[in-house]
């Protein structure tokens, strides 16, 4: 019997359309959109100015306040302005746009091929590294991974998780990375566990990537503490509280962080963006993205810079196809549909999916028949049906007895409904209003 | 406006799983039932399911689109469920006036007035079913001999109409008959569980209910918490009034393939609309049918008590799912 | 037969009887002393419970008001002055009063102006629509047309007008709780002084684009050229953020700014027709509302 997670879930087809294809370098384009804002928590504060000249890797904003993180310039060039511009926010922020001329690293940069894989650095040190390369969670929280890091006194962090999962559908970036890159991915993992000092490290994937099970199974052998577990198919295995039930079977308390059951978790994406931090001194500027659709000729895996715009991906991809639906910023469950194609790839950007018209229509919203469907897919043991009409009705206090904000959004509960209620409109709506209240409770 | 592209919150994917196929995945679990009530029954049966379906259908659209003037849902499937459960509570040789007065009852006082399916408090095709066994009482329990059983029971008492062996046992207790002795005069439990049995159109066969179960359980139309809650705490209740006085209380199987049992705990007992929504709910939901059941049986006026039951319970099923909450996530702190 | 009966009147009586005695007695014992003038002041108000004044409903206000010294913070909106002048004499104090109010959009993006950009296919709320994405326009500040302002007012005047998708203030109607104001994620109503005849100009634009791209998403959006606020005599008109504001305090509705603006983005309305003067886009709509009411008032306005 493979591991899972004990309550709810649903299980998508999975249209891995691009697992096969290996990882390509994207051309950078001759402009670059940076949003300052793509990261979780303040957005950060540019330090350069137009008419600035910058170089890859080198920072150009730096993180503001406490929840917050370095941005770096992905490509050598000139800073055109700092305006704002439309991000995958769907709204204008500001950001720093870049006039491309060339790709001139900065000397820091280690360039060498060679994986160097031991690391004698202070836990101190590392964290500081991470936090100077700007690295966020890259799976799609973009939470920063500093912060992660610095485990709250009192508090010890027994196991490091790493999140391999990868449980969109349609999505490979990760799949892709640990079939090509495993030997760093396994040093960045190590360099975590070192500091965050932990006593083991698990690795988490779901049991439709075999190969990537296997590649990093071997590896793995080098490390005593580590240990490589396939998990049986099961959306949303990816969030954080599901993997640490799937892997050790603890639940993360209501309103808790994994810290409080001992772990911290980990994308495999963010584990090898430490490894080229800490070991070869690149801060973060460029990631993996899965660029993908059913209508799409060529779907495949890119290292795309940071702020290059979603059309140059696409068009790399086999251009827009003729019946292109909805753009979409991640995996169909989570990601955020996006308006415009000249919307920059940012950290958090782990996919780009494009549906066709057909795919991409709701259904008319009909009358629940209470058929507990989606009560029995809610992967937090939540009431789906209940939430949504409470929500409607702004009926805040019942919103939050009945734990609104422990829904992580995972989206099972509308992809179930057979009426095709927009349950997770509804619930995010209150979950932001209660929310609100919360926050305006604490003050 | 098409060649826009869309922007929707997530998700973006849809199981693809609506109300019609859910709705016609429980009218084909009831298929196998129809047919043994067809074979013991013949023309008659479905003649009845016939009436009940078409009236209820017809109600759920003139009622939509000329009273309520709203969007005609007919097709979603509901009101053919309605009318094929309400014609499996119904004998087989009801006339066909009666059966449409039961299908507006069901139509129109159980489901419509309330706003249409998802509203309901109360199972449609129940509602109907009890105006009708309290407003025609003869005609609702005068069953016919099912075709090809001929066992002593049926011929001791009035020719035409078999009394359901529920009947016969409350007849015979009431006589001061012990247990023992009326079984004698009853066919085998294996005859009762294939459907040689006076009843209702559709309780007759509980093998093919179970069939009809064993589908619904595999294509996740209904999870395994009502039904077996409803059988089990019946067996366990019946089972201890059993044991205590074997010659005053029939034992526990008898109760449970006889009657509407089977078909209410699987098909009566499990519409979504008026059960709870959580597993838990549904459970006690499922005991306090099953006891319900049994208290009337034994200690009521009637010989049957699911319908009533049912209905009940319906009445608390509000109550049930505003108090009976799913074990949330980090809940139950395993952290050992 | 007659003695069940008897038996059945007598015993329900006593029952009766007994409750009654109890509940009476509880009545007397629990019996909340409150001030009197909290019930007569909660009689002088509106009763519109629309929670405009900053409270959940009328009596709460009422409390509210029997307790504070000087109706610091207090204002019933609907009821307006003259309420506010019965409550003051209930309690025996000075009446603090307000100019009216009323609500306008600050928004005049219709669909022939605003080009649609994608197609939304959420649930068709405004709050939702909002918190996903800048709207269906390139312009991320306007309206969005689902019509959250008209399912919250309370006193039937706003109505969605179908050709424009913007909302219609019905100016008789509105008593400027404020409901619209706090419905509206893109913060588009604001709720300004009332001037003689409902004659008002304002600048139906919140857009902070610089002045080409807000041009771009929408023909009748403020491009921040700063003409009206050179012409204005009497400092109404500030600039700040790309975007033109008319302060309705300062603004003597001299109407001098409105043909500067090269957008036609400050409406005025109310006024009698100017001679050459090309009309203002709102005025010529004709408002679709199934109760009649909206268009009627709108014609009122003009004719007077």
């Amino acid at each position: 019997m493979l591991k899972t997670f004990a309550k709810g879930g649903v299980h998508p087809s999975e249209n891995k359309l691009s697992a096969a294809e290996p990882i390509n370098d994207l051309p950078i384009p001759p402009v670059i959109t940076i949003p300052l804002g793509m990261h979780l928590g303040v957005a950060a504060k540019p330090i350069v100015q137009k008419g600035d000249e910058v170089k890859t890797g080198q920072l150009i904003a730096q993180g503001n306040g406490l929840v917050s993180a370095n941005i770096h310039s992905s490509v050598s060039g000139k800073v055109l302005k700092i305006d704002k511009a439309l991000d995958a926010s769907g709204y204008k922020h500001d950001s720093v746009i870049i006039q491309v001329d060339g790709d001139e690293w900065l000397e820091t940069i280690d360039l060498s091929k060679e994986i160097s894989d031991t690391c004698t650095l202070s836990s101190k040190d590392i964290i500081q590294k991470i936090n100077d390369a700007g690295i966020v969670g890259l799976g799609g929280a973009t939470f920063p991974s500093h912060v992660k890091l610095s485990v709250p006194r009192g508090k010890k962090a027994k196991y490091l998780i790493i999140n391999g999962v990868e449980c969109e559908p349609y999505l490979t970036s990760d799949h892709a990375l640990m079939l090509s890159k495993g030997e760093e991915l396994l040093t960045g993992i190590s360099i975590l566990s070192r500091a965050l000092r932990a006593e083991k490290t698990l690795i988490g994937i779901e049991d439709n990537k075999p190969d990537a099970i296997e590649n990093l199974r071997k590896i793995a052998g080098k490390y005593n503490d580590i240990s490589v577990h396939a998990l049986k198919v099961k959306y949303p295995q990816g969030g954080e509280k599901q993997l640490i039930k799937a892997l050790i079977n603890r639940e993360v308390p209501s309103g808790g962080l994994p810290v409080d059951v001992g772990t911290v978790v980990f994308n495999v994406g963010t584990a090898f963006a430490v490894y080229e931090a800490v070991q070869k001194n690149k801060p973060l500027f460029e990631r993996i993205v899965t660029v993908t659709g059913k209508s799409l000729s060529k779907p495949s895996n890119f290292r795309v810079r940071i702020g290059t715009p979603v059309k140059d991906l696409i068009e790399a991809a086999g251009g827009l196809p003729e019946d292109t639906g909805k753009i979409i910023n991640g995996g169909p469950m989570m990601g955020k549909a996006i308006s415009a194609m000249d919307i920059s790839v940012v950290k958090g950007t782990s996919g780009i999916l494009i549906l066709n018209k057909n795919e991409s229509r709701r259904k008319p919203s009909e009358p629940c028949i209470r058929c507990s469907k989606c009560i029995s897919v809610c992967p937090m043991g939540l009431e789906p049906y209940l939430l949504m009409t409470l929500s409607e009705k702004s009926l805040h206090e019942r919103l939050e007895r009945d734990k609104v904000m422990d829904c992580n959004e995972c989206g099972s509960c509308s992809y179930i409904c057979p009426s095709n209620r927009p349950l997770l409109d509804y619930i995010r709506l209150g979950k932001s209003n209660v929310g609100k209240i919360i926050r305006m409770r604490k003050k | 406006m098409n060649k826009l592209i869309t922007v929707a919150p997530s998700p973006h994917i849809h199981s693809g799983l609506s109300v019609q196929k859910l709705m016609y995945g429980v009218i084909i679990a009831m298929i196998p039932a129809l047919l043994v009530s067809i074979a013991f029954y013949g023309i008659g049966a479905i003649a009845v399911t016939l009436i009940s379906i078409v009236s209820c259908v017809s109600f759920e659209f003139l009622i939509q689109k000329f009273i309520l003037n709203s969007q005609v849902r007919i097709s979603d499937g509901s009101a053919i469920v309605t009318g094929m459960l309400l014609a499996f509570n119904l004998p087989s040789n009801l006339p066909w006036w009666i059966i449409l007065i039961g299908a507006m009852v069901s139509i129109g006082i159980g489901k419509m007035t309330f706003g249409g399916l998802g509203n309901n408090p109360f199972n449609p095709a129940l509602v109907g079913r009890v105006f009708l066994l309290l407003s025609f009482p003869v005609q609702m329990t005068s069953y016919p001999v099912p075709k090809g059983v001929s066992t002593p029971y049926i011929s001791n008492i009035e020719g035409f109409t078999g009394p359901t062996p529920l009947g016969i046992l409350k007849e015979g207790l009431k006589n001061g008959t012990p247990v023992s002795d009326v079984m004698k005069e009853l066919p085998s439990y294996l005859d009762l569980f294939i459907g040689k049995l006076g009843g209702s159109l559709g309780e007759i066969a509980g093998a093919a209910l179970v069939i009809g179960m064993i589908f619904m359980l595999l294509r996740k139309i209904i999870t395994w918490h009502i039904p077996v809650s409803i059988i089990l705490s019946v067996y366990v209740f019946t089972g201890i009034l059993h044991l205590a006085q074997p010659s005053q209380y029939a034992d526990p199987l008898f109760h449970i393939i006889t009657g509407g049992l089977l078909l209410g705990a699987i098909f009566m007992a499990t519409d979504y609309v008026t059960s709870p929504m959580t597993p838990a709910g549904m459970i006690i939901y499922g005991v306090g049918i099953g006891i319900i059941t049994v208290l009337i049986r034994v200690f009521g006026a009637y010989p049957e008590g699911v319908s009533f039951a049912i209905l009940i319970m319906n009445g608390f099923v509000p109550l049930i799912n505003r108090y009976i909450k799913p074990v949330r996530f980090g809940e139950e702190v395993s952290n050992g | 037969m007659n003695t069940v009966i008897l038996y059945t009147i007598l015993s329900l009586s006593g029952l009766g009887a007994t409750a009654a005695i109890v509940l009476f007695f509880v009545a007397q014992k629990f019996r909340v002393k409150e001030d009197p003038r909290i019930d007569e002041v909660e009689e002088a108000l509106p009763s519109a419970n629309c929670g405009g004044c900053g409270f959940p409903g009328c009596r709460n206000f009422a409390e509210a008001c029997v307790k504070s010294d000087d109706f610091e913070g207090l204002y019933c909106p609907v009821g307006g002055n003259e309420t506010m002048r019965s409550v003051a004499k209930i309690l025996g104090r000075d009446a603090v009063e307000q100019d009216p109010r009323v609500a306008v959009l600050r928004c005049n993006g219709s669909c022939d102006v605003r080009p649609q950009t994608t197609y939304y296919d959420g649930t068709a709320t405004c709050v939702i629509a909002s918190a996903l994405y800048g709207g269906d326009t390139d312009c991320q500040y306007g309206c969005l047309g689902f019509g959250d302002c008209v399912e919250v007012c309370n006193f039937d005047a706003l109505a969605m007008d179908l050709t424009t998708g913007l909302p219609v203030v019905n100016d008789v109607n509105c008593t400027a709780c404020g409901a619209c104001v706090k419905a509206c994620p893109k913060d588009l109503f604001e709720l300004r002084k009332r001037a003689k005849k409902d004659r008002k100009i304002y600048v139906a634009c919140r857009n902070e684009d610089k002045g080409g791209i807000a041009k771009k998403s929408c023909e009748v959006a403020c491009i921040g050229c700063s003409k009206c606020f050179k012409v204005c005599p009497f400092e109404a008109i500030t600039m700040e953020n790309n975007l033109a504001f008319i302060d309705a305090d300062k603004c003597k509705l001299c109407r001098k700014c409105v043909p500067e603006c090269p957008t036609n983005s400050i409406l005025e309305i109310g006024f009698p027709p100017r001679k050459e003067k090309v009309e203002v886009a709102t005025e010529e709509k004709k408002v679709k509302d199934p109760n009649g009411t909206v268009s009627e008032e709108i014609i009122k306005n003009k004719e007077e």
